[in-house]
């Protein structure tokens, strides 16, 4: 089913008055892998937010194709939109299988119990991300990849076309990185439809399909990821130089320039 | 937190929690009918066994087990099954493992209710509806409080403290203005925790309380497994967090007022007997919660046979749950903690 997830004109405030979003538009369709950067305080993780319907955004709208995300029962919501936050912040060491099997909660009635077969979605995620080896495993025994992991798995057992990925790749490895973004981009191969903020620019150039860069709450640039991404874009959105380096194969890669004040 | 297991030991795990469990829940039945031969008039098994299911018996006897005896020994069970539940369910929602069935002010706002009408004083029915009554309010007033800035976990557990000082403060005034000679000494007593002189009409209103509480709960099993995630997580997995936490708050607050009711204020319950059947059964509220039922009914139900035994006057509530239960459940905290388990 081709459906769109649309962020149109989208203004949010958590203080009357100051809009940390002015207006933004972003769109992702499924098979899209779409990145926002921005530097902190420029408005990613509010935009992620309003576009998984936890905030309504003060202006503008949230459209799940021709439906208002906001006018979605949250039940029915979340079985759209799934998110996936940086940390798994239980207050209790629950296992691997427990914590993934609370993304059928969508699925589940309020009295409700998983069942089987729901047991069954939740190993068939956890196995797509690699993870089916640690099912027993308390949450609090995982290392910080496996965690992330694991948040995406239970994203998936939600059976959400459009997932919403909040940093995905911070305070990992670079392997685990690698890992983790690379299960993602399998996933969006699938027909998922996925928007993931990073602060790494590399990560949107290696992995994403577009990138959205942000600054105090409106678009700066975007586009395909090498050609959004610029020296001078990334200059403006940072306020950092930037010089972009490629070896004439794959995608170009940027770092701060060192060399000039 | 158990251990972290080996593969063979994982794999039983599902098995040997549903066992636990089971156990823990079934405790309190032998412990009930031990309890029906403890006491002051020594009574033999098969005395107790006539008088419970008909026999040859003397009426004296009798009257001892089904009037006196039966009523305390299932108020107590049920004011531990109560506090112990109502307390899984508050470290839930607050998800926050040192938080426990008081914290919303409820036997603060009980206490008033107690104290207050002692001083008007009205006879043992009213004290315990009175003090039911103040922990509702209280714990409603907190609600609102919490509510009117935001409705965020932290602002709740902020006016609970609130609530909780202020109606303290409040018992503190009653106190002062009490009879010294007649009614304060009622209150301070009060105050201390005790289920002696509890009637049948006394332990009804108890069970039905908490029935639908425990029952209550006990349907929101998994949901309640949900809520201990942040707010976000809960709210982007479709869940409408802020009404299923207030019905929670609702059953708790039910449970831990109609406990407190009758066996004023004791302490300690609420908090640790969670932990202890987190320790033994996992988070999991579907095996949490009986395991903390049978686990608080257990460890109360002893507490009072000493409180109504061991010396020829009662003995309060809170002074034992303090004296002893904090220092054996001290010595199972370390080797927990030697044993490399951690403890959640």
């Amino acid at each position: 089913m081709a459906m769109k997830l649309v962020a149109r004109g989208v203004s949010y405030a958590y203080v009357p008055g100051q809009l940390v979003l002015h207006g933004v538009d972003l769109t992702v369709e499924r098979g899209d892998l779409v990145f926002l950067l921005g530097a902190n305080g420029s408005g990613k993780t509010t935009l992620l937010e309003c576009l998984c319907g936890i905030r309504s955004p003060i202006e503008g709208e949230v459209l799940l194709g021709e439906q208002r995300l906001s006018a979605l029962p949250p039940r029915e919501r979340a079985k759209w939109v799934a998110y996936v936050p940086q940390f798994a912040e239980t207050a209790f060491a629950y296992t691997v299988e427990e914590m993934v099997l609370f993304g059928r909660a969508p699925h589940v009635g309020p009295f409700g119990q998983p069942s089987r077969a729901d047991l069954e979605k939740a190993l068939h995620a956890l196995d797509l991300v690699g993870l089916d080896g640690l099912r027993g495993r308390p949450m609090n025994a995982l290392s910080g990849g496996e965690k992330r992991l694991v948040l995406i798995a239970r994203a998936l057992a939600q059976e959400a076309p459009f997932l919403l990925l909040d940093e995905p790749d911070a305070h990992l490895d670079p392997a685990n990185q690698h890992r983790v973004l690379s299960v993602i981009r399998a996933l969006v191969k699938e027909g998922l439809g996925v928007v993931a903020t990073t602060h790494n620019p590399n990560s949107a150039l290696l992995y994403g399909d577009e990138a959205v860069l942000l600054r105090a709450g409106k678009v700066l640039a975007r586009g395909q990821p090498s050609c959004a991404l610029t020296a001078e874009a990334l200059a403006e959105a940072y306020g950092i130089p930037f010089r972009v380096l490629w070896d004439g194969q794959g995608p170009p890669a940027v770092l701060p320039r060192t060399d000039s004040p | 937190m158990r251990a972290k297991g080996k593969g063979a030991e994982r794999t039983s795990w599902p098995l040997r929690r549903a066992g636990i469990t089971l156990l823990l829940g079934l405790l309190p039945l032998p412990l009930i009918l031990g309890s029906l031969l403890l006491g002051r008039k020594g009574l033999s098994p098969s005395e107790v066994w006539a008088s419970l299911f008909g026999g040859e018996v003397s009426e004296t006897a009798r009257a001892l087990v089904l009037r006196v005896r039966l009523p305390r020994i299932l108020a107590a069970s049920l004011v531990g099954v109560n506090l112990a539940v109502s307390g899984a369910a508050f470290q839930g929602i607050f998800r926050n493992p040192l938080v426990e069935s008081r914290i919303l002010g409820v036997s603060s706002g009980a206490a008033l209710g107690a104290a207050l009408a002692m001083v008007l004083r009205s006879g043992p029915a009213g004290v315990q509806t009175c003090a039911f009554l103040g922990g509702l309010l209280a714990a409603g007033l907190a609600i609102l409080l919490g509510s009117a800035f935001g409705g965020g976990i932290l602002v709740l557990v902020l006016s609970g403290v609130l609530v909780s000082s202020f109606f303290s403060s409040l018992v503190s005034l009653v106190k002062y203005f009490a009879d010294p000679y007649v009614q304060l000494p009622g209150i301070t007593f009060w105050l201390m925790g005790g289920i002696s002189s509890v009637l049948w009409r006394d332990v009804m209103p108890l069970a039905v309380a908490s029935s639908l509480g425990v029952v209550g709960l006990f349907l929101l099993r998994w949901r309640l497994n949900l809520l201990t995630l942040s707010e976000a997580e809960a709210q982007a997995l479709g869940l409408p967090v802020r009404r299923l936490r207030f019905f929670v708050i609702a059953l708790g607050t039910l449970l831990t007022a109609a406990a407190v009711s009758v066996s004023g204020v004791v302490g300690w319950i609420g908090l640790i007997v969670p932990h202890a059947a987190r320790a033994l059964v996992g988070p999991d509220h579907l095996f949490l919660i009986p395991a903390s039922a049978g686990l608080g009914a257990a460890i109360l139900l002893l507490f009072d046979n000493i409180a109504r035994t061991a010396l020829p006057t009662e003995i309060p509530l809170d002074i034992l749950t303090g004296l002893i239960g904090v220092p054996v459940f001290f010595l199972l905290f370390m080797r927990q903690i030697r044993k490399g388990g951690g403890w959640r």
